[in-house]
């Protein structure tokens, strides 16, 4: 019935008059323009043109406390607010719809299922910066959810949501779907700007912040696609309703997506500070451990976020607990990996895409990582020698911030993470040539 | 010319929608990738006369990114991911897994250039790991069974 299998907690949402996000996602009819507005879709849109000055949503939504849900957290309504009102320039929204953080697979079903949900809170963010030609910037792996947002899009101009004038404010809007060519660094914002004005994706030295000097120098806003898709329901429901929603400093619902071994992998939305151990454990969400084997540990935040041992799993998933806890919320995305793991083993994994992905432009990222490889898969191969751990971990700190984007704190901090609570694991490689135990997982 | 007119006429209409022309070129890959399955310098070249632009413009944005394949590969580019959900379900044994059925080595052809097996870096189906992408589409939460049944079915439709 839908292009993907994932499974989703729609149902659990339908019944919720907290949780919003995941609604419609099980209605195959939710992509198509009538039926999301006959679910209450652009009714936040018209309601915004009509009443509303764009200081007034920019205020509702930084009152609301929504922060960034791709990654970094930072507050939307106060990122919206640094584009300088006076400048002659015209401004851009950027939709980051470039999911592409290992385990993150959440954004995906908002295109897939909800197009049009992420247009009106793109259409919304652009009114309150005062933009007239927004973006959505789609991974180009991501062929079928370009073309449902194109799909989406085209229906938008014919129900009168974008284009001139629309729906006779006097206010004009296009937007235009790009994709881009296989690059995780392309989700750092500057260089998901350089990447659409036709450069190598590679990151920009902030400041000038994109809000001040963004695309084609001109302000823009960069947001997450969950992030956007959550605007609506702040205008719809008030900014006190949104806000009373997960815990005092992280506001609202976030889309989980949980994977590895898991016995129900998928994407649930839940109320910021809901359980990690529930999510991992409860029969409604991952249902436990595969094979009822026992947890060796969790990526809380995607694969650039602190690892976590089982006896710290009893924690709030919210930007500040996951801190005080040694991670990050991040983008949501929860690995869980169970005993027969080896941790060089996934360490290995997770570098190979760092040095792959790194883009070249800094010195300690792009040796580094090329380091880093060389050396881990000589240690998981069994070739490792006394001191390569501390070479491991000194070539990490050399890394760590020195690096224009975050691209290099993220290679080495799961590993600094896993040196610390499984060293003894990185020690017996060394001195047995070999894993602690044996990772051999079969697809079925 | 290698572009279609068609691929043409796709470029040039993005090239009305966007402020700036230089914009147009990772679209204008797209497309040419789309057609041609691969892109190289000739493509390069007549990229940067339909929008007008320095054909090393066009080159060093293509070289940068990875989904825009330098050479041509078989009709069907099989890409398993590799990255950490994925392998945490096994995917190093489907990789061999369709090794052994194809007769080739990761980054070979199958000598009736039908099919192309390459690895690749997470594609955001992680939560219906294991998966892999056919040309533009996504296969996921695969079994034995099921590859099987894809890669007979490519085979027929060919």
């Amino acid at each position: 019935m839908f292009y993907s299998p994932v499974r989703t907690n729609a149902a659990e949402v339908a019944q919720s008059n907290r949780l919003h996000l995941f609604r419609y996602v099980e209605d195959p009819e939710q992509v198509k323009v009538e039926k999301f507005e006959e679910h209450g879709g652009y009714v936040a849109w018209k309601k915004v043109l009509a009443e509303m000055e764009p200081s007034q949503v920019i205020e509702e939504v930084k009152n609301s406390g929504l922060r960034g849900r791709g990654g970094a957290g930072f507050p939307t309504g106060l990122k919206w607010s640094f584009v300088p009102k006076d400048s002659p320039k015209p401004r851009y929204l950027c939709c980051n719809a470039d999911e592409s953080e290992p385990g993150t697979c959440k954004d995906r079903v908002l295109m897939e299922r909800d197009p049009h949900a992420i247009i009106e809170g793109m259409a919304i963010a652009s009114y309150a910066i005062g933009c007239h030609q927004m973006f959505i910037y789609i991974r180009g792996e991501f062929a079928h959810c370009a073309d449902c947002m194109e799909k989406a899009m085209k229906e938008a101009y014919e129900h009168g949501h974008l284009g001139k004038n629309i729906h006779g404010s006097g206010f004009d809007l296009d937007m235009i779907v790009h994709t881009g060519g296989g690059a995780y660094i392309c989700g750092e914002e500057t260089s998901l700007l350089n990447s659409i004005e036709g450069e190598r994706g590679m990151s920009r030295i902030r400041p000038p912040f994109p809000a001040i000097e963004g695309l084609y120098s001109c302000p823009t806003i960069v947001n997450n696609v969950e992030s956007l898709a959550s605007v609506p329901h702040i205008i719809n429901h008030g900014a006190g309703w949104y806000k009373s929603l997960g815990t005092e400093k992280s506001c609202g619902s976030k889309i989980f997506s949980l994977s590895g071994h898991v016995k129900q992998p998928g994407n649930y939305e839940v109320e910021l500070g809901f359980s990690l151990k529930k999510l991992i454990y409860d029969k409604d969400y991952g249902g436990g451990i595969l094979g009822d084997k026992k947890l060796k540990g969790v990526i809380p935040g995607g694969s650039s976020t602190p690892f976590l041992t089982p006896d710290m799993i009893d924690i709030k998933l919210d930007y500040e607990s996951l801190v005080e806890g040694g991670s990050m919320l991040g983008s949501g995305a929860v690995i869980v990996f169970h005993e027969d793991t080896c941790i060089v083993w996934v360490i290995k994994r997770l570098i190979r895409f760092y040095r792959h992905e790194s883009c070249g432009k800094c010195t300690p990222c792009r040796e580094g990582t090329a380091w880093l490889e060389e050396l881990i898969n000589r240690i998981e191969a069994g070739r490792g020698k006394p001191g390569d751990v501390e070479k491991v971990e000194e070539i990490c700190g050399n890394i760590l911030g020195h690096t224009v984007c975050p691209l290099g704190d993220a290679a080495v901090m799961p590993i600094l993470s896993t040196l610390k609570l499984w060293r003894d694991e990185w020690q017996y490689h060394i001195d047995h040539g070999k894993c602690m135990v044996k990772t051999d997982f079969e697809f079925k | 010319m290698i572009l279609t007119e068609e691929s043409v006429r796709k470029i040039k209409e993005k090239l009305q929608q966007y402020p700036q022309p230089k914009s147009v070129i990772l679209p204008a890959l797209t497309v040419a990738y789309r057609q041609v399955g691969y892109v190289d310098a000739d493509i390069y070249r007549e990229i940067s006369h339909i929008i007008n632009i320095p054909t090393v413009e066009v080159a060093e944005a293509a070289t940068f990114y990875t989904m825009f394949a330098k050479k041509p590969r078989g009709k069907y580019l099989i890409q398993v991911c590799h990255n950490i959900s994925c392998a945490l379900l096994g995917a190093d044994s489907l990789i061999g897994y369709i090794e052994e059925k194809l007769g080739i080595k990761i980054g070979e052809t199958t000598e009736d250039n039908l099919f192309t097996l390459v690895t690749v870096e997470c594609l955001g189906s992680c939560a219906t790991a294991p998966m892999m992408q056919i040309n533009q589409d996504y296969y996921e939460k695969l079994t034995k069974e099921k590859v099987d049944q894809i890669l007979e079915d490519l085979r027929s439709k060919a």
